[in-house]
């Protein structure tokens, strides 16, 4: 493959721009395909070493091997962003990826929440990330890979719980609790104080020291990093590199269909309205097109997940069909997949993409369930709730240290998976050095408590 | 964007950092490696598995999973919904066997991604080292002293010597003494070089033989073969460890005995009755053809289901103690498929007796593969018990049986 893209990247990128999207500068490169598997199992270019991200690996070298998945493209949102191109890609594959990257780059400058999570993480995520895998490898000499990877193992775990709306360098809790009733200044006051004046000024001292924590707190990685009692420095850096790269990647999880709705949307147009592209190099593109953003199941077929691209794309063309594109482009600002799904996958739309809901037992029997919308939505989104984890929270910690954990099975509606959530509070428990408590609910529903060791 | 155009051209060219080492491979291997500790940390288990040994091989295959790193996640329920895509009506059922659980594994794994079986190669001495560690057993100890043999090594030094027995390090050492002085230009006279000298020393040579003798009789079944392959395997194993020179002979016995090699020994079947006599007499009869009792260290593993014909206990009882009598130790396993007579057998009781009588013998039921190991540490324990007893001239402590 030449570096014929490359002329057509510049082309693509005005050709955007007067289109309307609006984006940071973006450096495009191409890699080998060894190094994108590596960006997709890590989500980031550089990242902390983890044996669990080998695992990953070795499952995305299987699924290549059969051919299952191929990647195009990786960006980064940023500035400038970064995407990298899979070498293997064609000519008209990698123009079409261009006008995608540019797709998601107008996303991610311009989406609400990707703008938060930038301004708390910086727009140079992919650099700190590189800088927290240095960190953690100087760590490594320091302290010793095991004690690195007992930590990661416990910050890792974890991952999921973050708070996205806290701030990231988020202020700890105030020491003493407010003073709930404030006295009211009368006349009956005043003579009080008139009458013993260092009696009444006595009882204001009195302060009261605020519970830890003041109220259920989900953000579990920034509670541990600044709560463990015994806790050393470097092993709360390595909670709160964890928690940054979380923050980074909330976002991404959760505008999936808007996001890759969106960069489909406009590649498709983008290319359409090109005037610069050879034709056989479209008649290429737009087949790649239609195998990126094609559902699951061919026709006729019946499919058990959604194709985010497919279901996004389907959803931008309708929007901006119906409504216009300045439109569009005020809900592309706006909302993430939440209220982009419940607000405008219509029963009309969903009846014409086929969607429906189902029930699968544990036997393996799927029975297929009236197309009622709303819960239509509830099930797409079901998989995305509080960053795709169960709601555990910090709820006390006692006078000894002792943590406990609070899992809020009314809002899962079921119990915790009791093995799995063992070695969670085994990792946890080696950081934070004293006993840990989590309830949560058994099969019966009635409550229960792990604990650690 | 003139920048990205500029940056690229710059970068082309020079290998590129991530061209250098791949970090999934890294974080792969680091994986690999807790796998082999968490399969050591488990290793009895894992390796009585019946299948694993690999006949000749040096190498023993075990089936491992992935390991999974846990998050909290909610127990699967019953019944889950989702959404799905296609020509479907309410009310259509369909049936994916994907997602079916196995009846064995409750709700691990399974459905999220394809599971993938790993299937890791141990090196045997690597293992039987792990688990001399790990069990604690004690060395044999031998019973016959180290035969004196005569052997070559290395001794000291010479200023004489030939010249490819010169010992460089050794010669620049000498040099750099007789100089002194740090600035001067190195050079060797004759008075520096040194030879490395071979003298003729006496190597301890420690010879052992094992006779493994199998009940093939018609009650022995597959399984009970099995678990007594496996058990000698290992026991091979433990002894190799010890004795440089270990050689192993396999008596098979119906109602009667016959000599066989090795890969034959495992497949052979008999059927009829069991004289244990018949194969003991066998094992008595190599031994005084082709070993001296004061030169080798003898052991003897007899595997049976323990059924001998009553008429052969004083037959059976003469041989064993003959063969005790030589031998450094003998043992019995009882592989008894299940049967809850553990070693109240006819032979169990003849073997009871010689440990009675002070000879080192143990006896031990095998039931299950998971007891393999029971029987081996069982079995060194006693056999170490045993050989220090008889050394220091006292009467061995009973060598009791099993659990």
């Amino acid at each position: 493959m030449s570096d014929d893209w490359q002329s057509y990247v510049r082309r693509m990128e005005e050709h955007a721009a007067a289109s309307g999207l609006k984006f940071h500068p973006v450096d495009f490169e191409a890699v080998p395909d060894s190094f994108m598997m590596e960006i997709a199992v890590y989500g980031l270019p550089v990242r902390m070493p983890h044996w669990s991200f080998g695992v990953r690996y070795i499952y995305q070298l299987i699924q290549r091997h059969m051919g299952h998945s191929r990647l195009f493209e990786v960006v980064f949102p940023g500035n400038p962003g970064h995407a990298y191109l899979a070498e293997s890609n064609g000519l008209a594959e990698n123009i079409l990826v261009t006008a995608h990257v540019l797709g998601h780059a107008d996303f991610s400058h311009n989406n609400l929440l990707f703008r938060r999570c930038q301004e708390q993480v910086s727009e140079r995520i992919v650099e700190h990330a590189a800088n927290h895998a240095r960190q953690i490898q100087a760590a490594i000499e320091t302290h010793g890979a095991q004690r690195v990877e007992a930590t990661l193992d416990a910050a890792l775990a974890l991952e999921q719980h973050v708070d996205i709306d806290q701030q990231l360098r988020r202020q700890r809790y105030p020491e003493y609790a407010e003073d709930p009733k404030v006295l009211a200044d009368d006349s009956f006051r005043r003579r009080f104080a008139a009458l013993e004046p260092a009696a009444a000024s006595a009882g204001l001292e009195v302060r009261k020291r605020a519970p830890v924590p003041p109220h259920p707190e989900r953000d579990l990685l920034w509670f541990v990093a600044n709560y463990a009692p015994e806790m050393e420095s470097w092993e709360r850096d390595i909670f709160l590199a964890v928690r940054e790269e979380s923050f980074y990647f909330y976002p991404v999880f959760a505008t999936q269909i808007m996001n890759e709705g969106w960069a489909s949307y406009w590649h498709a147009r983008l290319l359409r309205e090109a005037d610069f592209v050879p034709q056989q190099a479209y008649l290429d593109a737009i087949k790649c097109h239609s195998d990126v953003v094609r559902p699951v199941a061919a026709e006729q077929q019946v499919s058990l997940s959604i194709n985010p691209y497919h279901l996004g794309f389907a959803m931008w063309e309708k929007i901006v069909e119906r409504d216009g594109l300045e439109k569009a482009r005020h809900i592309m600002e706006q909302d993430d997949d939440f209220g982009f799904v419940r607000n405008y996958l219509t029963r009309e739309l969903a009846e014409e993409l086929d969607l429906f809901r189902y029930s699968a037992r544990s036997d393996g029997q799927i029975k297929v369930l009236d197309a009622e919308l709303t819960s239509l939505h509830e099930a797409l989104l079901a998989p995305k709730y509080n960053f795709g984890a169960p709601s555990v929270s910090a709820a006390h910690v006692r006078n000894d240290g002792t943590l406990e954990l609070l899992h809020d099975t009314t809002v899962d509606g079921r119990g915790l998976d009791l093995e799995r959530s063992r070695k969670v509070l085994d990792y946890l428990q080696k950081v934070w050095r004293r006993p840990i408590i989590l309830t949560t609910a058994n099969q019966a529903g009635s409550t229960l408590e792990l604990t650690a060791p | 964007m003139s920048e990205g155009d500029g940056r690229r051209g710059e970068k082309a060219g020079a290998a590129k950092w991530y061209e250098l080492f791949s970090r999934g491979a890294r974080d792969w291997l680091r994986h690999d490696e807790k796998v082999r500790e968490a399969v050591r940390a488990n290793l009895p288990e894992i390796i009585a598995g019946a299948d694993v040994i690999n006949n000749g091989a040096r190498t023993v295959r075990v089936p491992v999973r992935m390991l999974e790193h846990y998050h909290f996640r909610l127990r699967r329920s019953e019944e889950s919904q989702g959404a799905g895509q296609g020509k479907a009506k309410p009310g259509d059922v369909f049936s994916d066997p994907s997602r079916q659980q196995g009846p064995g594994e409750k709700g691990s794994g399974g459905r999220e991604e394809g599971e993938v079986q790993l299937l890791l190669e141990f090196k045997v001495d690597d293992i039987v080292d792990w688990l001399w560690e790990e069990m604690q057993l004690p060395n044999l100890k031998a019973r016959i002293g180290p035969s004196e043999e005569t052997d070559w090594v290395r001794e000291g030094w010479d200023r004489h010597g030939a010249r490819s027995r010169l010992d460089r390090r050794r010669s620049f050492k000498e040099m750099v003494k007789r100089r002194g002085n740090p600035g001067a230009t190195p050079n060797f006279i004759d008075e520096d070089l040194r030879y490395r000298q071979l003298a003729r020393r006496r190597q301890p040579a420690v010879h052992a033989v094992v006779f493994f003798m199998l009940d093939v009789s018609g009650s022995m079944s597959d399984r009970d073969r099995k678990l007594a392959k496996t058990f000698f395997f290992w026991v091979v194993q433990g002894l190799r460890r010890e004795y440089r020179s270990l050689e192993t002979v396999f008596v098979a016995h119906t109602t009667e005995a016959w000599e066989f090699n090795e890969p034959d020994f495992f497949k052979v079947s008999g059927s009829g009755g069991t004289v244990a006599s018949t194969g003991l007499l066998k094992v008595r009869e190599i031994i005084d053809a082709r070993y001296n009792p004061g030169r080798s260290n003898i052991y003897l593993f007899y595997a049976s289901d323990g059924d001998n014909s009553v008429s052969d206990a004083q037959d059976a009882r003469t041989a064993l103690s003959s063969i005790a009598a030589d031998a450094c130790f003998t043992g019995y396993v009882e592989v008894s498929s299940g049967l809850s007579r553990q070693l109240a057998t006819e032979t169990g009781k003849i073997f009871a007796e010689l440990t009675d009588a002070g000879c080192a013998a143990g006896s031990y039921a095998l039931n299950e593969f998971d007891d393999v190991w029971g029987a081996v540490r069982h079995f060194f324990t006693a056999e170490s018990n045993a050989g220090e007893a008889a050394r220091s001239g006292e009467p061995a402590p009973p060598a009791g049986s099993s659990p």
